[in-house]
């Protein structure tokens, strides 16, 4: 290896670690702040207790607040913000549109649609789980989008299909809730469309944490066709990528990560948008390293917004998608400026 | 390699696009396509680049159809410059030159020393080497196709398809992308607008008009002032060069 490389590589791990580090920080953060406040080291007290490390004495209540609640919600913002960092990611080199990430494809709104059709109107009578709905409403959104933006695919069009997607899909939500649902579930759906972290438990996190592991590697898997689409996808093939293939993987995989993501906590926007372009800042394009590096900073962003959003309004929650489009709309629109200037 | 197409025809809708054309390169020599827009120069050169697959006829590879090629062993051996390559990515010189050696390498082997020297010579070849670290989008339209042309090379192709690849381009940067094609050994596919240019730097001419092939030979046999008239319209003067011996068209304005 040249000395430049070694060097390279150096500020690469240390960048890394930097990264696991303030995520490892925050995590305990987000489970020490909340109505129950509770000292940072009863937190990782209470972790090493249960990993078999300490033996450190606990009080009770605050171990089962600690293991019970706000563990598993921080892992699940964890993982959930490095799906969608991740989808976005994805999104944006397969299409090639700086835009593009699943909640502005209309993706979470289609899957929003599935989840409150099988729970309001009881789709598979049970036997198909909200995940499934989800899964089948992203994959029906993503269906929509193609086919509107297929032809000749300008970075425009793609856009506004998902602009139509997302209306269409968010329509169909308010239809479902208006005619189907009683007050009370009428409130509990309300929470799909703006996300919450608040329902979360275990089974959340090994669904989650199994999904989004799968998905990184298959996308990791996938990094040198990916950097190949830089140039379109006939420059793709002629490099020897089997477009229509990997398109259809990831494509798939990506629907996947939004709806587990959506089922779980609802519609959560800009993440997908926000984190991969701050990566790309940190990182450069080439997929082998951004990948990973928009899964770690999606994660640290999901639980640091997490954490914003419980104490902005104290004792109140904000719902975590006000958090994040608070912060991504502003990017958003930076981007959209400069992608004006650039045509 | 041998490169040819045999009757291939290909359809855009319903529209005839490419129209049974038969044409063949010998290995190391260079064909030109030209003819007017809209007569399929850019459909033929896909299909030879197996970027599409002809609705009738097969494009063959020492005469190996390239249908029964694998995706990643045809792109070992023919390699593609596009008229335009527009990007948003904020890649570098090197990481679009690195792209090349994409064909040759699995899923996650890692780059090796023989993969830098294949890239470095492809950036001495154009005369990037000092511009390696530059953005794509900072670069004028001359370098950026040398930048293609560089990352072409870096796949070590036997077969080099280029379509129009001096379009937008000024003279100057129109014939230093010529002679380095020309410089190669590789055998070449270009389609060309410039009848001079293409006299100049072509083995042989190929002349479509509506999706068919006029005429195919050697610049002397083709470029002719009937053929001229015929094809593209226009009364032409053709003579032979005193400078460089090749033919030289005037066109009678």
């Amino acid at each position: 290896m040249t000395p430049s490389r070694i060097r390279l590589w150096a500020a690469g791990s240390a960048g890394v670690l930097l990264v696991l580090v303030a995520l490892l920080v925050a995590m305990t953060a987000g489970v020490a702040i909340g109505e129950m406040t509770i000292p940072m080291e009863t937190t990782v007290a209470a972790v090493t207790n249960r990993l078999g490390l300490t033996a450190i004495p606990v009080p009770r209540i605050q171990e089962a607040v600690i293991w019970d609640y706000r563990l598993s919600r921080s892992l699940v913002a964890a993982f959930c913000g490095a799906g969608l960092a991740l989808s976005g990611a994805i999104l944006q080199s397969l299409l090639r549109n700086p835009l593009a990430e699943p909640y502005v494809l209309g993706i979470s709104a289609g899957a929003s649609t599935g989840a409150v059709s099988v729970m309001l109107l009881g789709f598979g009578a049970g036997a198909i789980s909200l995940s499934a709905g989800a899964f089948a409403g992203a994959l029906l959104a993503f269906a929509f989008v193609v086919m509107l933006a297929s032809g000749r695919q300008t970075a425009d069009r793609t856009i506004l299909a998902g602009v139509a997607a997302s209306q269409l899909f968010n329509a169909l939500t308010s239809y479902i809730v208006s005619t189907s649902a009683n007050a009370e579930q009428a409130r509990s759906v309300m929470f799909w469309l703006l996300g919450s972290f608040a329902g979360v438990r275990w089974p959340d996190v090994a669904l989650s944490a199994s999904v989004v592991s799968i998905g990184l590697i298959v996308c990791i898997w996938h990094s040198r066709a990916l950097d190949a689409f830089t140039f379109g996808e006939d420059a793709a093939r002629s490099l020897g990528i089997a477009v229509q293939r990997v398109r259809v993987v990831l494509l798939l995989v990506t629907a996947l990560m939004t709806a587990t993501m959506v089922s779980m906590v609802g519609a959560i926007g800009f993440v997908g948008l926000v984190i991969p372009h701050a990566a790309r800042f940190i990182v450069g394009p080439g997929h082998m390293r951004l990948l990973p590096a928009c899964a770690l900073v999606g994660a640290l962003f999901m639980v640091v917004a997490d954490i914003v959003s419980r104490i902005i309004i104290a004792p109140q929650v904000l719902p975590i998608g006000v958090v994040t489009a608070l912060v991504g709309v502003p990017f958003f629109s930076v981007i959209l400026y400069r992608a004006r200037r650039a045509a | 390699m041998t490169l040819s197409a045999n009757a291939v025809r290909w359809f855009a809708g319903r529209k005839v696009i490419v129209d049974g054309v038969s044409v063949s390169v010998e290995p190391g020599q260079t064909l030109g396509l030209i003819g007017p827009n809209g007569s399929g120069k850019s459909s033929l050169i896909r299909l030879l680049a197996g970027l599409r697959a002809p609705a009738e006829g097969d494009v063959l590879l020492d005469s190996r159809k390239i249908s029964g090629f694998g995706r990643r062993e045809l792109a070992r051996r023919v390699a593609v410059v596009e008229q335009h390559s527009m990007t948003e990515a904020n890649v570098t010189v090197l990481d679009v030159v690195k792209l090349g050696r994409t064909p040759h390498r699995s899923a996650l082997s890692p780059w090796t020393s023989a993969d830098d020297e294949i890239v470095e010579d492809a950036l001495v070849r154009v005369g990037l080497t000092d511009r390696r670290d530059q953005f794509w989008h900072t670069l004028s339209g001359g370098e950026r196709q040398r930048v293609q042309l560089a990352r072409a090379l870096a796949q070590s192709p036997s077969v080099l398809i280029l379509d129009e690849p001096t379009n937008h381009l000024d003279i100057q940067h129109q014939i230093d992308i010529l002679r380095l094609v020309e410089d190669l050994s590789v055998t070449t596919v270009v389609a060309i607008h410039d009848l001079n240019l293409a006299a100049r730097f072509c083995d042989r001419i190929a002349v479509l008009s509506q999706g068919k092939l006029v005429t195919c030979g050697t610049p002397a046999e083709i470029l002719t002032e009937e053929m001229i008239a015929e094809v593209f319209g226009v009364e032409a003067h053709v003579s032979t060069s005193a400078h460089h011996g090749r033919l030289h068209i005037q066109f009678l304005m």
